[in-house]
């Protein structure tokens, strides 16, 4: 009998070129390009070399993309550096060889929505971004993770890294999701629970009922934020959710294809004994709706709770940085977030930009109006039409919010689009670091049900109390 | 890429854990092209360092006279989390910084380190604090680093010895570049991938 494997070690053995006992060189299958890249591309040229194998990277413009007058093109990119960095971008790619979803492609869109949406991400594979959230597409079944630019450098050059094996962490969440509770709430809930550093070294699998009844848009949403627990990457098995998602896309394998290739993602699941370096198990009854009240993702707590006392708090690291991010967020201990008076809201990203996301969001706003200003941006230009198709659009514009173009938007508000000092605003997006979403800009990351409840109150708001639920 | 061998600088204490990649270098500034004069110094730590106006924050501790000319952070716990943004380790290496000492760091950045040759010297939390006290109660004090027998001394000549993986402090010891390392085995990768893609013919 072989040794039983965990779906990680599955796909890490089938990716060793050579091994060197502490550190193997590990096969990269696909990479993703945004514009970020310009470093790695620049490198590239300076050392005379030549993207290896560009059909196994693909491209996309998403993080400096404007989100508004689109249609004008580069003439819309008001920043100067940035309509430079895009130009660049697609100069870079045309260059190398490597398929590019320029700004105004109809499949355009933020790199990590991209990559599942066009069937590029699948089970087994190994891939790589220069970009941290490429936690994302292990919600497939792939080993995803982020590097920095010499590592991308190298990938484009070789399609290999040398890399050290991480160790294994299972995440289990047994149970059943009450109503209002999301991908969103869960993720929210286990960085909290093993804090942002909790997974760093480590590789997680997600497993349990919760996940295996997940739609794969709340599968991603929760390995997208594994990253905000230092993990290397985040993982849920394929089954025929992961199946059913894939079948048909365009870069999906085809007809006799399809079935070898299904045959293969089938034996890829966690085998029955093997074991983890470590284990974490949580109950789906104890999650509800969640929110961050601080500048750390595990700065959140269920949306009935209190802003915390640092003082109380033992870790003298943690009261430091909780001081310090009450100081920012303008926040006093004790206060409940539900008193919280929100000033935007911003709906959107790797995280929650996808067309599920949008639904839920339209779902709780349909034929209301929101309280306060704020802006919806689709994960992909492709989710936007889709959106469009079903009337989501007119449901946000009907409330008052502005319909965007898809990019990160106000996620890093590198585009221009950012929420200004001292505002608060609830987010649907992955982090709540100071000044991430603009100089001063205080966030309050949540699911988009509840950025659309807050919405409508312009309150932090527990979503299932407008649902009509407990 | 310079090789890594010893150093012995002026070295700042950052007391909060958590410095993320933002912290270090907002993202605003990552458009920026680094083969400007000053490299990627002006945006180090930039919304700690200038206040809104732009103006210099003295409490900042990279403000303060011993400070400034620091070759070395003694962190806290998970230090350069968050974005995967390699412009984080070009602002501290064109600010001056050639090693940090940490009980742990985000994951790409520790690697965005050691791919630029700087030193991310992992080192435990208690031993941090003794080293960030006595550097705040002697501002300006030295440390130094000694990667061949993996040593730090702090400035009240207290030793402590740190890990980093043989692998990476074999790399940094040489200075080695990581492509020139996997193109030497390109006969390998050749061979893997003809197996590897006849069992996966879709995905080329
Ligand atoms: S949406 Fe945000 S987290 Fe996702 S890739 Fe863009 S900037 Fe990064």
């Amino acid at each position: 009998m072989p040794k039983p494997q965990t779906l990680f070690e599955k796909i890490w053995s089938q990716h060793v070129v050579l091994d060197k006992g502490n550190e193997v060189l590990l096969y990269i299958d696909r990479n993703l390009v945004h514009e970020g890249a310009f470093h790695a591309f620049g490198a590239l040229a300076k050392e005379g070399r030549k993207v290896r194998r560009p059909r196994q990277s693909l491209a996309t413009a998403d993080h400096y993309v404007p989100t508004l007058n689109r249609e004008r093109g580069l003439d819309s990119v008001v920043d100067a550096d940035a309509r430079e960095m895009i130009r660049l971008f697609e100069y870079n790619a045309e260059q190398q060889g490597i398929y590019s979803l320029g700004m105004n492609h109809p499949q355009q869109g933020i790199v990590h929505v991209i990559g599942p949406e066009l069937g590029f991400t699948q089970p087994g594979i190994t891939m790589t971004c220069g970009d941290s959230h490429t936690s994302t597409h292990g919600a497939l079944g792939a080993y995803a993770f982020g590097i920095g630019a010499s590592q991308l450098k190298q990938v484009l050059a070789t399609q290999c890294l040398w890399q050290k094996k991480p160790k294994t962490l299972r995440v289990t969440v047994n149970g059943v999701l009450g109503a209002g509770v999301s991908g969103k709430d869960v993720i929210l809930s286990i960085i909290a629970h093993i804090g942002t550093a909790g997974a760093t070294g480590y590789v997680i699998e997600y497993a349990g009922e919760v996940f295996r009844s997940m739609s794969m848009e709340g599968r991603l949403t929760v390995c997208n934020m594994s990253i905000e627990a230092g993990a290397r990457a985040g993982m849920v098995a394929p089954d025929d959710i992961t199946f059913d998602y894939l079948k048909d896309r365009p870069y999906a394998p085809k007809g006799v294809q399809w079935d070898a290739a299904v045959a293969q993602w089938q034996s890829l699941p966690t085998d029955p004994n093997a074991s983890f370096d470590r284990e974490v198990c949580l109950d789906a009854s104890d999650l509800e709706p969640t929110v961050t009240w601080g500048t750390s993702p595990e700065e959140a707590l269920p949306v009935s709770g209190v802003v915390p006392d640092p003082q109380k708090m033992t870790d003298p690291n943690r009261r430091l940085h909780a001081q310090s991010a009450l100081r920012y967020m303008g926040l006093t201990p004790g206060m409940s977030l539900k008193q919280l008076k929100i000033d935007r809201v911003f709906i959107g990203t790797c995280t929650n930009g996808r067309l599920e996301d949008l639904r839920v969001a339209a779902s709780v706003l349909l034929g209301q109006k929101a309280k306060v200003p704020g802006w919806v941006s689709p994960g992909s230009s492709t989710i936007k039409q889709q959106a469009e198709a079903e009337g989501l659009d007119q449901v946000f514009l009907q409330a008052g919010l502005e319909w965007r173009a898809s990019g990160c938007s106000g996620c890093a508000a590198m585009n221009g689009d950012f929420v200004p000092a001292g505002l608060r605003v609830a987010s649907t997006s992955n982090r709540n670091f100071e000044g991430r979403q603009g100089k001063g800009a205080r966030t309050h990351l949540m699911s988009p049900a509840m950025a659309a409840a807050a919405a409508l109150t312009g309150y932090i708001t527990d979503v299932r109390e407008i649902l009509g639920g407990s | 890429m310079k090789p890594f061998t010893s150093l012995t600088a002026v070295a700042a204490p950052f007391d909060m854990a958590n410095i993320d990649t933002d912290k270090i270098i907002p993202a605003r500034f990552l458009r920026k092209l680094r083969s400007m004069s000053q490299g990627y110094e002006p945006y180090l730590f930039h919304d700690m360092r200038f206040d809104e106006k732009g103006l210099i924050r003295p409490e900042f501790i990279l403000n303060q006279s011993p400070y400034q000319g620091s070759g070395v952070i003694v962190a806290a716990a998970n230090f350069g989390c968050g974005s995967s943004r390699e412009g984080a380790v070009y602002a501290l290496m064109d600010w001056g910084i050639r090693a940090v000492i940490a009980p742990s760091f985000g994951d790409i950045h520790y690697a965005n380190e050691i791919q630029n040759g700087m030193l991310p010297a992992i080192l435990e939390e208690k031993y941090c604090a003794v080293l960030r006290q006595n550097l705040l109660s002697q501002p300006g004090g030295l440390v130094s680093i000694n990667l061949v027998d993996q040593s730090i001394t702090g400035p009240q000549g207290e030793h402590y010895s740190f890990e980093i993986e043989p692998v990476y402090k074999d790399r940094l010891l040489k200075g080695l570049d990581d492509v020139g390392l996997v193109l030497e085995a390109l006969e390998h990768i050749e061979a893997f991938e003809a197996q590897h893609f006849a069992k996966r013919p879709w995905l080329t």
